[in-house]
């Protein structure tokens, strides 16, 4: 158990951290670190076999260094990769009191008397899940939706099918020290021809003093389904660099569609630069079957470091992709964030919609791949990556690549970057509006497309907590 | 309030930027129900004085005071001004991409008058047969603001806002210029639409033209910074019979063109 003397007053306001016994493996990574978490988790022997491989892969990697960021290494002996709250009860839908507390102050109340209307929310504080709201709704519809370590236990045939399919653990360096150290995340399966009715919805807390966040999500779409999903993320404020390093994977089947969203709001560190969570995600939906549909779309407001890039692999022909992205930065907070399209199937179309925001000193990088491949007829892009500098110091980057090999597609790409100037506040203060009612508004406008994405009450949360960010930046 | 007593006054007002002096000691005074006109060559710190008079943070006020209606105008922000009943039809508009023009204008006329705060329908309604009033196509409605739009809707725009905000004070800067004739009228039309007993207006110009539109009471001529003449009724009727020449002749050519 942790006393937390770390955590450092500033305004923001998920910077608290809740006093709670934990269970939790000692620092350091190797072969028995994740034998322990395998076991803890009581994972069926196939799993801990894929977990070393990642490992032994995860090995031989050097960590990446073509992002524009700039940060020290990470130590990863340095890192708790286990932290749970101990368990008070055997009962496995009792939910514990100052966990529901702690996610009731972050707005994510998970007894059934007070939960969310309209959302199934799955609460994940450090490194596993504690609690899924409206299960039964979502069970007579045939829905699974809980933690992927529940999943793991009670339907392993789906997990083994589809897991690592879309971001096998050689895919990258942070992707395969996921693969082998994941310990929650959330799993969702709609069965064929089901339209899920509620949004569902994970909410990833930080907790644990250096301890690293390692969340896997595994979204399965069968035919004819639909599902729209959200996620939202905050940890205590702390002058230590945590790590935060998820893999998400989307499958999508025959005119199946997914919508997946997310708030991200970890804790960015001071003023200086001191403290805040490194986010280093991987995120890949694959339109597997015919006119299937994946769409991300991100309201990035957290972080010390992100590095991000929901990416979408359409083979299926007919198959659409999509990618909006809001991404603020402030004080010295680094971006590097965009998305990856790949054509495979004939006729696939994506849509890329970037709005980066940057104030302070900081940096925000768009970096875009769009790829035909050779076989993929008549295929289209259409993106736009626009930024937007609020203040002298700041930065914004557009790093759009294209790689086509069929002279069928139609590939557009526009880009814009623009200063909030002071004359556009005053403007709109000359009219009666607040400062930061002014700033709100031209930042409104300026991401206008890509909150019309997401569900209402999500769009006001994420313009409030932009106007958060953003308050006291200008000027 | 009488119209004998000060409604809207400017005392030995200093002002500058980066800290080069522009303005150097301007005095001017409006009463209610007057319109004056301000005149003056390029750089002689008539939108610096607009801008001042409406709180611009790059400008600094270093010496004088500005009264509204018995208040200290330098001591209220930018939006206190507006919500005072101040407003500045400014000489380039910026634009604000992605905020529609009624929901920019909805939240500017809530601000200013939060008693009036009317039903989206009800404002909607308002905006209509003022944007019918100016001739300004309806599309513009749901347009982004002054984003696209050529330099003479832009100038219609700001009309727009004055009518819908309904000040009590407004500085109009330059709104005639690049205007053509029939745009011009317009303009006119919407200005006195407001000019009345209730309102002041402070008229910055270069052209003739606008004062055959909007008949000014009072001329003041800005050169450096400094108001360096001015002239009441017995000058405007002056104005009327002679016409303008003996401006050009005094304060040149570039002052005021014909
Ligand atoms: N923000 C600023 N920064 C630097 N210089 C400025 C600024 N604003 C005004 N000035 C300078 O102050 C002087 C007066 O400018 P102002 O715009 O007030 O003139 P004006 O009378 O409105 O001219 P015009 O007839 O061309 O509109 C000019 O020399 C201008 O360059
Ligand atoms: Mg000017």
């Amino acid at each position: 158990m942790s006393s937390d003397s770390t955590a450092i007053l500033d305004d923001y306001k998920y910077g608290f951290y809740t006093e709670i016994e934990t269970d939790s493996v000692p620092k350091g990574l190797n072969e028995d670190v994740i034998r322990i978490i395998s076991a803890k988790k009581e994972e069926p022997e196939w799993m801990l076999e894929w977990r070393l491989k990642a490992y032994r892969w995860w090995l031989k990697q050097q960590e990446p260094k073509w992002a524009h960021l700039d940060y020290p290494p990470v130590d990863f002996q340095d890192i708790c990769y286990y932290s749970a709250p101990k368990k008070k009860s055997d009962n496995p839908d009792e939910i514990d009191e100052e966990l529901a507390a702690t996610f009731e102050k972050l707005g994510i109340p998970l007894h059934e008397r007070d939960r969310l209307a309209g959302v199934a929310v799955d609460a994940v504080f450090d490194s596993v899940s504690v609690g899924t709201t409206h299960r039964e709704l979502l069970a007579e519809k045939g829905i699974i939706f809980c933690s992927i370590s529940e999943a793991i236990r009670e339907h392993p045939e789906l997990v083994k099918k589809y897991l690592g399919t879309v971001v096998p653990y050689t895919d990258n360096y942070y992707a395969s020290l996921n693969s082998a150290v994941f310990t929650d995340g959330s799993f969702c399966y709609i069965p064929k021809g089901v339209r899920c009715p509620v949004d569902l919805s994970t909410y990833f807390r930080i907790n644990a003093l250096d301890t690293g966040q390692f969340e896997r999500t595994l979204i399965v779409a069968e035919d004819s389904s639909y599902v729209s999903y959200l996620e939202g993320c905050t940890a205590p404020s702390r002058d230590r660099n945590q790590l935060h390093a998820a893999v998400v994977e989307l499958i999508a089947l025959d005119k199946a569609e997914i919508k997946y969203a997310t708030v991200q709001n970890w804790y960015a560190g001071d003023k200086e630069g001191k403290g805040g969570i490194y986010n280093f995600v991987t995120k890949r939906g694959h339109c597997r079957g015919q006119n299937s549909k994946i769409s991300w779309t991100q309201v990035e407001a957290g972080s010390a470091i992100t590095w991000k890039y929901p990416s979408v692999i359409m083979e299926g022909d007919n198959s659409s992709g999509a990618f909006y992205s809001v991404a603020v930065t402030t004080n010295k907070m680094q971006a590097d964030t965009g998305t990856k399209m790949v054509h495979i199937g004939n006729n696939t179309k994506s849509t890329i919609v970037s709005k980066g925001i940057s104030a302070g000193k900081s940096v925000n990088s768009y970096r875009g791949l769009v790829q035909v491949l050779p076989d993929a007829a008549n295929c289209r892009n259409y993106s736009n990556c626009d930024s937007m500098l609020i203040g002298g110091e700041c930065s914004a980057n557009t790093f759009p690549y294209i790689e086509s090999e069929n002279s069928s597609a139609v590939i557009e790409h526009e880009a814009t970057t623009s200063r909030v100037s002071e004359d556009q506040i005053f403007y709109l203060k000359s009219r009666g509006l607040s400062e930061e009612d002014a700033i709100s508004m031209v930042v409104n406008g300026f991401a206008r497309e890509v909150f019309k994405q997401l569900p209402l009450e999500f769009s006001v949360e994420a313009i409030k907590l932009l106007e958060m960010k953003l308050e006291g930046s200008i000027g | 309030m009488s119209d004998t007593q000060t409604y809207f006054e400017i005392r030995n007002l200093h002002a500058e930027t980066e800290g080069i002096p522009i303005l150097k000691g301007v005095d001017l005074s409006i009463k209610q129900g007057e319109t004056h006109a301000l005149m003056g060559p390029n750089g002689s710190g008539k939108s610096t004085l607009a801008n001042v008079i409406m709180g611009h943070p790059a400008y600094e006020v270093t010496d004088g005071e500005i009264i509204f209606m018995g208040q200290n105008v330098l001591e209220l922000d930018p939006e206190e001004r507006a919500q005072a009943g101040l407003f500045l039809a400014f000489q380039y508009p910026v634009a604000i991409p992605g905020v529609s023009v009624a929901k920019f204008l909805k939240s500017a006329h809530d601000a200013c008058h939060p008693e009036l705060k009317s039903k989206s329908s009800e404002f909607l309604k308002e905006l209509r047969e003022n944007i019918k009033y100016l001739e300004v196509d309806d599309s513009f409605i749901n347009r982004y603001l002054n984003d696209g739009f050529s330099g003479g809707e832009k100038k219609r725009m700001e009309i727009l806002q004055m009518l819908t905000l309904k000040p009590k004070f407004a500085v109009m800067d330059e709104t005639d210029s690049g205007l053509d004739i029939d745009a011009l009228k317009v303009v006119s039309k919407g200005v006195n639409k407001l000019a009345g007993p209730n309102f002041g207006l402070l008229v910055i110009t270069h052209y003739e033209r606008i004062l055959r539109y909007i008949h000014p009471d009072h001329l003041h001529i800005l050169i450096e910074g400094k108001i360096v003449h001015s002239g009441g009724p017995e000058l405007v009727k002056k104005l009327e019979e002679s016409g303008y020449d003996w401006v050009r002749e005094q304060f040149g050519q570039e002052v005021l063109v014909g």
